[in-house]
């Protein structure tokens, strides 16, 4: 048995099909993938994502602390806002993704599960020197609201300070309310919030969210979504080999006089090139999945990342890791054929609508 | 528990055969189907193509995975289920009636008694 949520007993009611996720038992989906899909697409579905991890970062030295740990800089966010970023290596490949929240006296980073012990082990590394306090939050459950209608359907359950902050954040800004967090933040490509909130409120909360209408989706769906925006899955997409260059995170990069970890890599080969995270559509037959191999019309090769059939474009895409400037058709190689295939500047699907580019 | 009718037979990889005066059809199980989740592409034999039982004969994916398909029988492809190029989910809603893969003209009739039976099938899914 693996770890359960605060919410596992209320998977298992709404039929939640079980599976063993970065060691805890979550919900796949509950029922159809792709009906949960597009009722995020077109009005509103709930994700538990209580297993990500939450850390808290506090002290005199936190902000110092975490400019030097993270590839972007806190300092270009007020308190109130958030701010997604790589944390690296010394070599500039990504340890994590993450999500980091500038409260007034400290911060909160949100990590993956999967990833949990290797970026605890590699914060309390990189804290000598720093006065800081690194506190994980075991306590809080996360619900993921995401949907054109979400933030109405959720606002109309809460009150006062919870439903202002639902009502009126902007995109990356957050609000608390005692134990409370709310942020207008997603992994979808959908208007939304994340809510963190302790695991005692989060049952009743995601059954006023079920009896209003909005629907469970589980971590197939979460998956396609999070595709379809073009965002991209830790472990899939980069990891601990690859740079923020190599996986459309460049505009993550902020490349100032400080000196965080991996910076001078990333010097090296913002001046030497690299190959570039970019998406494909599907023109021929199949489906793409991770790695495929990409042909393009000169015989380089490269490889695919992520890939699904999109539902809401009714084709298969994929994110796809190519030599330096590919544009225009390749040939996906699916069960020793060759497939045509089509280059495209992702995201693939922005607030319901196609809004991918070829390039 | 996953509907197994009685008067099928069962390969272990899934799918299903019905016999009827030696064309047989297949597909796949309710149990593989919901395993599968949302299928979104089928891949099929051609007509005419000789198979021998054991052999991929297509291939199904969903959303999440491909899965190869396995004759359960050997012979001659006589026939596909063209739907399925435009409605892959009839897997999904009628594993057993619309969402039938392709038929064989089956060459060695004794391929059937290497099958499960509806029992042995439920056995082995529960075993799993």
């Amino acid at each position: 048995m693996g770890h359960r949520t605060a919410l596992y007993d209320a998977h298992v009611a709404a039929a939640g099909k079980m599976v063993d996720f970065g060691g805890w038992d979550m919900p796949i989906n509950y029922g159809s993938q792709i009906e949960e899909h597009h009722a995020v697409r077109q009005k509103a579905g709930v994700f538990d994502v209580s297993h990500m991890t939450v850390v808290d970062v506090a002290g005199a030295g936190a902000r110092d602390f975490l400019r030097h740990l993270l590839a972007n800089d806190v300092d270009r966010i007020e308190p109130g806002r958030a701010l997604y970023s790589g944390m690296l290596n010394e070599r500039g490949g990504v340890i994590d993704d993450l999500i980091v929240y500038k409260r007034d006296n400290d911060f909160r980073l949100v990590v993956n599960c999967a990833t949990r012990e290797t970026d605890l082990d590699w914060m309390e590394k990189q804290a000598g020197g720093f006065a800081v306090d690194i506190q994980e939050r075991p306590y809080l459950a996360m619900l993921a609201v995401q949907g054109p209608e979400a933030r109405a359907m959720l606002a109309g359950l809460l009150e006062g300070n919870k439903a202002d902050a639902v009502n009126s954040l902007k995109i990356f800004g957050f609000a608390e309310d005692g134990d409370w967090m709310i942020a207008r933040t997603g992994y979808t490509g959908e208007d939304g919030v994340e809510i963190m909130l302790p695991n005692a409120d989060a049952v009743a909360l995601w059954d006023q969210l079920l009896a209003a209408g909005v629907a469970p989706a589980g971590l197939g769906a979460r998956d396609t979504l999070r595709l379809e925006a073009g965002m991209n899955l830790y472990g899939n997409d980069m990891d601990e080999n690859i740079t923020p260059w190599e996986a459309n995170m460049g505009w993550t990069l902020v490349l100032n006089d400080r000196d965080f970890i991996g910076r001078q890599p990333l010097l090296n080969q913002q001046q030497n090139g690299h190959a570039e995270l970019v998406g494909l559509v599907l023109e021929g037959k199949g489906v793409l999945r991770a790695h495929q191999k990409v042909i393009l019309p000169n015989d380089e090769e490269g490889e695919i990342t992520s890939g699904t059939f999109s539902p809401t474009l009714g084709k298969s895409i994929a994110l796809a890791r190519l030599p330096a400037g590919a544009s225009g058709k390749v040939e996906v190689e699916i069960r020793n054929k060759r497939q045509p295939a089509q280059v495209v500047k992702a995201p693939f699907v922005r607030n319901g609508q196609a809004v991918y580019k070829e390039i | 528990m996953s509907e197994i009718p009685a008067e099928l037979r069962y390969a272990s990889s899934h799918e299903w055969a019905k016999n009827e005066d030696g064309t047989v059809t297949v597909g796949i199980t309710a149990h593989a189907q919901d395993a599968m989740g949302d299928l979104v592409y089928v891949e099929l034999p051609e007509v005419g193509q000789v198979v021998a039982a054991g052999d991929e004969a297509g291939v199904v994916e969903s959303v999440k995975a491909a899965s190869d398909i396995y004759a359960p029988v050997s012979g001659e492809i006589v026939e596909i289920n063209e739907a399925l190029e435009d409605e892959p989910e009839l897997v999904n809603s009628a594993p057993y009636e619309g969402g039938w893969l392709f038929k064989i003209a089956m060459s060695e009739e004794t391929d059937l008694d290497n099958l499960l039976t509806a029992d042995q099938y439920q056995a082995q899914i529960e075993s799993e």
